[in-house]
């Protein structure tokens, strides 16, 4: 059973551990750094079917699909799914599962979908109310385009600032388990709006509430930087990181060599015309479940702080002059008990 | 030498006028759309004032292929409805005179959009 | 640290690097002008069929806007447009680009709700807007011709 700390963070003592996972991933992610880490890569973004949006929920059916797969459980043994995405309504997730017979939690998180299904998953496991959760997102460059910005085919120039919408989806399965990696405590993070209005530039919408969820959470479960061999966050690609640094700086903290971003983390910025890196839940979906929780299996790393970030606004507020509001939720997941 | 003078002067003119287009996308926060208003709406006011057919003559196609064309075009018919028709002109010139272009945008966009697919290509390779 | 809103911006600022200015409006410079240049060599190709100089210009838009939407359609428009910026926007190329990409995009949701209904959604306000600049100008001339 979980222990409420303090503001937002919750200290899970019964083990939840991450049985399963798998990541499936686009073409471009697919030529990424990561590329040979993932479950599997389409070079057809389609995957066969007719519109952008069924193929994003496609890539969340075979995620689940494989998750389910190499933990060797069945879809019946699955107590509650948590999923969601950034499409209105959630639907890429909506259309996703329906085939599942699983009880469903949607949630909408944005970008921090992963850190918040994995939160959630993780709490209904240490609270003894399940005995297997699973916890899953995505995200699709051209469902995300259509909606957020431009047709596809329109020709326009991004700024320096855009970050690229990961084509990709992971999902992870959680139990109560002897073996890593395990979920140690979590932060729910509180709504950040510091004014920043530019859409194409949410890296700085998003590094605030970054900061503040991180701080809280070392505060809270009385650790330091030095406890962990990583913060990572999810999409705050370069400019949300340099922000980052900078905040910690001012705190007497250097995280050059500590921190790393899932947006960084999935494209080569100097081979791939992505502008400010990756973003989208299925940025660090995909990182997270295709190459972090397999070092953490292995022991080749011991303790992560995954810190997930979201923008939270919709282009109708927007164009109404608003400005973005962001959250970030975080993780701590170790090799060790 | 005329006709090479006239291409010349059409690229000049047409650069020029996407230079500043292009000032006004990297150093202003302006959407694309308005953009586009902006030029369009300065064609109508460049015809209004008597600038525009100055530019025209020298300009050639440079001043006519920018869409401050198409805001000359407006203002042009608009004036000669009025002039044709009286009051009523005001509600019959601008459509008459751009009729060409529009009809052409939404049969030619009917026809590609029926005919390809979208999104088949995403590249980032630089 | 507490950090204000202000404060929190010019942070972003810092850290934000601006588009490079000086190459977009070279680039924008020359494929506009290019544009353009193709623009020109059509009205003359239809002037020498005998056809007005308004005809011809004519013409020479709806071959443009042809070319554009083709172009479009094969995916080439907007990776020159990457390039182009301003060069490809500003053009009557730009606004026939903005007609048949979310006219293409839509598709999807049907020919009437999808294709039909958002075909402007981009470029409705040029003609909105055009049109009302020149509905004031309209009446500015009947005033000052007639009154």
């Amino acid at each position: 059973m979980g222990s409420f700390i303090e503001n937002g963070t919750i200290r899970l003592n019964n083990n939840p551990s991450i049985l399963s996972f798998a990541a499936v991933v686009g073409k471009t992610e697919g030529d990424g750094p990561l590329g040979n880490e993932f479950d599997e890569v389409f070079e057809d973004i389609t995957l066969g079917e007719k519109t952008w949006e069924k193929s994003e929920s496609r890539l969340q059916e075979i995620a689940l699909q494989k998750a389910m797969a190499k933990g060797e459980i069945s879809e019946s043994q699955i107590d509650f799914l948590f999923a969601g995405d950034l499409l209105n309504q959630c639907v890429a997730s909506n259309y996703g599962v329906r085939s599942f017979e699983i009880p469903f939690v949607g949630l909408f998180g944005a970008c921090s979908t992963m850190a918040e299904s994995l939160i959630m998953a993780s709490i209904f496991v240490d609270s003894n109310i399940a005995t297997h959760t699973a916890a899953m997102t995505s995200s699709h460059y051209c469902s995300a385009e259509r909606q957020f910005r431009l047709p596809l085919n329109y020709g326009g120039q991004r700024t320096p600032t855009a970050q690229w919408t990961v084509t990709g989806s992971g999902a992870a399965i959680i139990t109560t388990q002897d073996k890593p990696p395990f979920v140690r405590s979590v932060t729910i993070g509180k709504i950040r709006d510091m004014g920043i209005k530019d859409a194409a530039n949410m890296g700085a919408a998003m590094a605030q509430a970054a900061y503040e969820t991180i701080s809280t959470h070392l505060a809270s479960t009385s650790t330091s930087f030095d406890d962990y061999d990583l913060i990572l966050t999810g999409d705050l690609g370069m400019i949300g990181t340099n922000m980052l640094r900078e905040l910690f700086q001012r705190d007497g903290f250097d995280l050059n060599d500590k921190h790393n971003d899932c947006g960084l983390m999935i494209y080569d910025l100097n081979k791939q015309d992505v502008h400010a890196g990756g973003s989208g839940c299925g940025c660090s979906a995909s990182v997270l479940c295709g190459h972090i929780l397999k070092q953490l299996k292995d022991g080749a790393i011991n303790d992560v702080l995954f810190c997930a970030t979201g923008a939270l606004m919709s282009p109708t507020m927007i164009q109404q002059g608003e400005s973005i509001p962001s959250i970030a939720h975080a993780v701590h997941i170790s090799a060790t008990i | 030498m005329e006709v090479f003078l006239q291409f010349l002067w059409a690229f000049l003119v047409g650069g020029a006028f996407c230079a500043i287009g292009q000032i006004l996308i990297d150093k202003t926060s302006l959407t694309p759309a308005k953009i586009l208003v902006i030029f369009v709406v300065s064609g109508v006011v460049l015809e209004a004032i008597g600038v525009y057919k100055y530019i025209a003559e020298f300009a050639g196609a440079g001043a006519t292929v920018p869409l401050t064309g198409f805001g000359h075009l407006l203002a042009k018919g608009m004036r000669e409805a009025v002039e044709q028709h009286g009051l009523l002109g005001i509600f019959l010139g601008g459509l008459t005179a751009t009729s060409g272009g529009i009809t052409a945008a939404v049969i030619f966009g009917l026809i590609v959009a029926l005919t390809f697919k979208s999104g088949t290509k995403i590249n980032v390779e630089k | 640290m507490k950090i204000t809103n202000k404060e929190y911006d010019e942070l972003a600022k810092k850290h934000s690097p601006n588009s490079k200015t000086i190459i977009n409006m070279i680039k924008a410079f020359v494929i506009g002008g290019l544009i353009c240049v193709i623009g020109q060599a059509l009205i003359y190709f239809y002037m020498s069929f005998d056809l007005s100089k308004q005809d011809s210009g004519t013409m020479t838009s709806i071959t443009l806007i042809f070319l554009s939407a083709l172009l479009t359609g094969l995916e080439v428009y907007d990776r020159v447009a990457r390039h182009g910026g301003a060069g490809t926007l500003v053009p009557i190329t730009g606004f026939a680009n903005a007609v048949v990409s979310p006219a293409l995009e839509f598709k999807s949701e049907g020919h009437i709700a999808g294709l039909a209904a958002k075909m402007f959604v981009v470029a409705g306000p040029v003609i909105v807007y055009g049109l009302a600049a020149a509905f004031v100008y309209g009446i500015l001339v009947y005033i000052f011709t007639y009154l």
